[in-house]
């Protein structure tokens, strides 16, 4: 293994010229012919960027803002329709335009990519190291395969994957998300590129296999030197990992900026919105989201001038004059030039937009912004929430609205085609307790795989569990006849994850409304009168009855969603992961939505999520699952400022926070490797193959571990409570 | 609830409330605006009206043997020729057209329908019903049908002897298409629209109605296009064999087989019959396109 350490030595020595940067992009533009008479789409309309060795960029938007087409552009990875103006310069070298075989030359070798999706980047039917010898042997083709393997092997090492002589020989299938997204990396580290581009690579993972793979990112800039560029949606990603931080909408750059710069300092309202809208883990009192009214324009038809300016809190009348260029905050051409050019001539086309390397912003009033000293709470409109009409009252003293006790849901594994016979059991959920009170939002959080969806549907099943009892409003499910049942129904109501598949593609809006309604044999006129009633109170169009859920954006559909779960009026409502398909700007109108909702309609909430960040926005009460057990419980402040739980505590520090000063000073607990089978938990605690405290433990205290399953209990005398043997309240945040 | 202090707020800003959009007359006006339902469906019209006017036109009965004009080409006196034992083909081929017509549409239909119910409410009830329904269906499969409608031809004649053949028609034409929709459903039933409905009460039956088989109609209404023109071919190959529709009664498809042997020598007698099935499956197939497109709400945006 000492010829790979040298080899990987050798290639990050500092070349001579580092000052050309590795990656420069000039005024990049793609657009899509449209066939059959649509118009052109025009995805990126000139971006420019340039990243140096050892440098990270982040470049930021929400989806459709083209950030992802301009690196595929940059890696020569669009399929021939697509018309590609600009430049890309690679060390020096212009690449935009060069034929498919000396594309692929450069493609892994000196400019790689990791994809979202490790299930699809991978080729099942090879084993995991062969694929990783080929990208080496692919730009290396005289080396020795023996060679090659032990590079490949090296690689899976490096990037943490426990036993790579044995894992050499498993196939995609046998991996974790998380674990595939290693060998992702590992593939684009192979041959010590000079830049990777990185589209969104810990979207598809769970937040503590996220921090993981951010580590892994951040030893494989040390170890090649590369420049990452690094797409993403998540600012709170972003804080801690970048130096500098692009900010695109629309298809164009809107801000650009050193990391600082950007989160302390923005000019633009866009990227103002952006870092008001994300809720925030780390503070106590946020207040109401910043909701950034409307939705991102069609990239086919857009109206001249700026693209924000429809969806901007203070536009002005010459904003929609011509689209600002990209510009050093307080350079922009004052309203009478625009006016004036515009007068004279229509040419909207800039001079070439490149990187410069000081903050530059595209918006006529960053000067002003910056000399106001604006923030996005004082030029946003934010909504005035009301209290909770029973938050005075205690909790003790509120009705109980749901009541789980010893909920178990064990799925056999069965084997054989004719002859089923059970080969063991999958502890999907086991034995959980806790109860939510009028008026009151808990947030169940954990992984993936946790079991907190089959929590919900075993809740909104209505069927006598396994084992335990499901109480709703004091009636005990087990016990429910079939009228009964039905009646239960009208009051408690969910609203699923994906605005997507939750509707009815073939229903009309007002069919879909209507049909609790109708089921619940509502007549004809009054369901007319209530569905109308809905539409306006979650914020559409009356004349969006008619219209087919396809024909919505994703926080329009959601919306949709939300009306339908509150047509009948309910008093308990399952949110499961109601704002994790949507964007940050329009999951903070959702966001906002339910929690006026909530404060008008005294409704209770039971709030599925594995982003912690909102549930610390939303919620009042916290459990958190691992592997269909509670962990720990308790009143969202004790459990966000003192978590008492070691997977709890890990689960926080993961979670990145969108200030990039308090982001570098945090050190993140780690967890190690990924979330043991439900079909075969460890023994005692659960936990404990992961735990980070188990380790610091002495041998008699491991061992209570490994032989006992510790029970939920209090641990701040109040509502607090972990299932941890050596629980200990730390602040982590 | 707390919601009736916001309802007079809410109605106050509209003080006439929008009526009901009404789906069926949404979907009704949708196929009207489509131009290729209108023809469609005037071509059936047309076909119809040649298929029970047709053989009052002329002066010829459908068995009646002109035995001075045998095998001659069109003419004044026989408007499509006449076949090798002197019989009108105009006069033939309308009346064949009449039970071809009723044998196609209805054993698509039929069929359809069956494998549909079948294959949904088998994937949506998985289990005891799912291994009952496609136990039926694995065991219609293998029976061998043919030797089915061989033993049953004699009840094919008479009054409404045609109607058996449909239903037997239609009974060993669904199995297919309903496994199918059976694994459709199963992939459907884990959406969460389908949840939703389940959680505010609705009835499994409605579920299945309401939204499976709307969301396959596409599915749905290709193969009962396809349908229609396989069970007049399937009828066609029985009435070779002398075991589809008995005479005196007659069906296109004996007719388009009987001139099949005389295609390259006597032209009209297997032009014109074939021309009228194929007229007749392009109508059925505008109609299927245009019922895709008026119930397929994502074929309407891209079209606008």
């Amino acid at each position: 293994m000492s010829v790979e350490t040298i080899e990987t030595a050798e290639t990050t020595e500092v070349r001579p010229g580092d000052e050309t940067p590795v990656l420069e992009v000039t005024d990049l533009t793609v657009t899509f012919r449209g066939l059959n008479g649509n118009p052109d789409v025009h995805a990126v309309r000139g971006v420019g960027y340039s990243v140096r060795r050892g440098e990270v960029l982040g470049i930021v938007g929400e989806s459709g803002s083209g950030k992802s087409v301009s690196s595929m552009a940059a890696m020569g990875l669009l399929p021939d329709h697509a018309v590609i103006t600009g430049s890309v310069k690679l060390h020096g070298e212009e690449i935009l335009g060069l034929d498919d075989r000396a594309m692929a030359a450069r493609r892994g070798k000196v400019i790689s990519m990791v994809f979202q999706d490790p299930l699809s980047g991978l080729t099942p039917v090879y084993t995991v190291g062969d694929q990783l010898a080929e990208a080496v042997l692919v730009h290396n083709p005289r080396l020795p395969k023996e060679q090659a393997r032990k590079r490949a092997v090296h690689l899976l090492d490096l990037v943490g994957i426990p036993n790579p002589e044995g894992r050499y020989r498993s196939f995609p299938h046998e991996f974790s998300g998380g674990m595939r997204q290693r060998v992702m990396i590992a593939m684009a580290m192979a041959n010590d590129p000079d830049v990777i581009i990185c589209d969104e690579p810990t979207t598809a993972l769970d937040v503590t296999i996220q921090a993981q793979i951010l580590d892994l990112l951040r030893t494989a800039r040390e170890e090649t030197g590369a420049a990452i560029v690094m797409i993403t949606h998540d600012l709170g990603v972003v804080a801690g990992f970048v130096d500098r931080v692009l900010v695109m909408y629309a298809g164009r750059p809107v801000e650009m900026g050193g990391v600082d710069e950007i989160y302390y300092g923005s000019r633009m309202p866009y990227t103002m919105g952006l870092l008001g809208a994300v809720p925030r883990m780390d503070l106590e009192r946020q207040g109401a989201l910043v909701p950034i009214k409307g939705t991102p324009p069609s990239l086919s038809d857009l109206p001249p001038g700026c693209p924000f300016a429809p969806r901007c809190p203070i536009v002005r009348p010459e904003c929609s004059l011509a689209e600002p260029d990209l510009l050093p905050v307080g350079g922009q051409p004052s309203a009478e030039t625009i006016e004036e050019v515009h007068g004279h001539t229509d040419d909207t086309s800039a001079t070439g937009v490149r990187d410069t390397g000081v903050q530059r912003v595209a918006c006529i009033r960053s000067g002003e912004i910056a000399d106001r000293g604006w923030t996005a709470q004082d030029i946003y409109p934010v909504p005035d929430i009301p209290e909770v009409p029973v938050a005075d009252v205690r909790r003790e003293d509120r009705a109980e609205m749901l009541r789980v006790e010893g909920l178990t849901k064990h799925h056999p594994l069965t084997k054989g085609a004719v002859f089923k016979r059970r080969v063991g059991t999958v502890y999907a959920v086991d034995g959980i307790d806790f109860d939510i009170r009028e008026g009151e939002t808990l947030a169940l959080v954990g992984e993936s795989g946790c079991g907190k969806s089959t929590t919900l549907m075993e809740i909104m099943g209505l069927e006598r569990p396994q084992a335990g009892s499901i109480t709703v409003m004091g009636h005990d499910t087990a016990s429910l006849g079939k009228t009964d049942r039905f009646a239960l129904r009208r009051d408690m109501q969910i609203v699923f994850q994906d605005p997507m598949s939750s509707l009815d593609p073939r229903m009309p809006v007002f069919d879909i409304i209507a049909e609790p309604l109708r089921t619940h044999r509502f007549s004809q006129a009054d369901t007319t009168r209530r569905v109308y009633e809905l539409i306006e109170l979650v914020g559409l169009n009356p004349e969006h009855a008619t219209r087919f859920p396809s024909e919505f954006s994703g926080g329009q559909r959601q919306r949709i969603g939300i009306a339908r779960a509150l047509a009948l009026e309910p008093k308990l409502l399952v949110l499961d992961e109601p704002v994790s398909a949507l964007d940050v700007s329009i999951q903070a109108g959702v966001v906002n939505l339910l929690e006026e909702l909530q404060a008008r309609l005294g409704l209770s909430y039971l709030f599925v999520a594995h982003d912690l960040s909102v549930v610390r926005h939303i919620a009042d009460r916290v459990a958190v699952m691992y592997l269909g057990r509670i962990v720990e419980i308790g009143d969202t402040e004790s459990v966000y400022t003192k978590p008492a739980h070691p997977y709890t505590q890990a689960l926080l520090s993961a979670i990145p926070i969108p200030d990039p000063e308090r982001e570098r000073a945090r050190t993140h607990i780690v967890l190690d490797g990924d979330l043991p089978s439900p079909a075969n938990p460890p023994s005692g605690c659960r936990f404990r193959t992961r735990c980070q405290k188990f380790i610091t433990l002495s041998e008699p205290e491991q061992e209570r571990c490994m032989s006992v399953e510790p029970s939920l209990d209090a641990t701040n005398g109040g509502d607090q409570a972990a299932a941890c043997h050596f629980a200990e309240r730390q602040r982590v945040l | 609830m707390s919601t009736t202090e916001t309802s007079p707020k809410t109605t106050a800003g509209v003080p006439t409330v929008p009526p009901t959009p009404s789906r069926v007359k949404d979907i009704v006006r949708q196929l009207v605006g489509t131009p290729r339902v209108i023809v469609g469906l005037s071509m059936i019209a047309l076909l119809l009206l040649f298929a029970f006017i047709g053989p009052l036109l002329t002066g010829w009965d459908i068995g009646e043997r002109d035995y001075l004009a045998l095998k001659s080409p069109p003419s004044p006196e026989h408007w499509m020729g006449t076949n090798a034992t002197g019989q009108d083909i105009f006069t033939q081929a309308s009346a064949g057209l009449q039970k071809s017509l009723l044998i196609g549409l209805l054993v698509a239909l039929m069929s359809t329908a069956i494998a549909a119910l079948v294959g949904s409410f088998a994937g949506y009830f998985s289990g005891i019903p799912d291994r009952a329904l496609m136990w039926i269906a694995d065991l219609a499969l293998v029976l061998p049908s043919f030797v089915v409608l061989a033993i049953l031809s004699k009840h094919f004649g008479g009054d409404g002897g045609w109607f058996v053949l449909v239903i037997l028609l239609a009974g060993f034409s669904w199995m297919v298409t309903s496994k199918m929709i059976r694994g459709m459903t199963i992939s459907l039933r884990e959406r969460e629209y389908i949840h939703a409905a389940r959680f505010m009460g609705v009835p499994s039956h409605k579920i299945i109605l309401r939204h499976i088989l709307p969301n396959m109609s596409s599915l749905l209404i290709a193969d009962a296009t396809i349908a229609v023109s396989t069970a007049i071919i399937g009828e066609t190959s029985l009435s070779y064999f002398g075991l589809g529709v008995q005479a005196p009664d007659i069906s296109l498809g004996v007719v388009i087989a009987d001139g099949s042997r005389f295609a390259t020598t006597a032209w009209w007698m297997f032009l014109f019959p074939t021309l009228l099935l194929v007229i007749l499956v392009l109508a059925v197939n505008m109609i299927g396109d245009g019922l895709r497109d008026a119930l397929d709400p994502q074929s309407k945006s891209r079209r606008s």
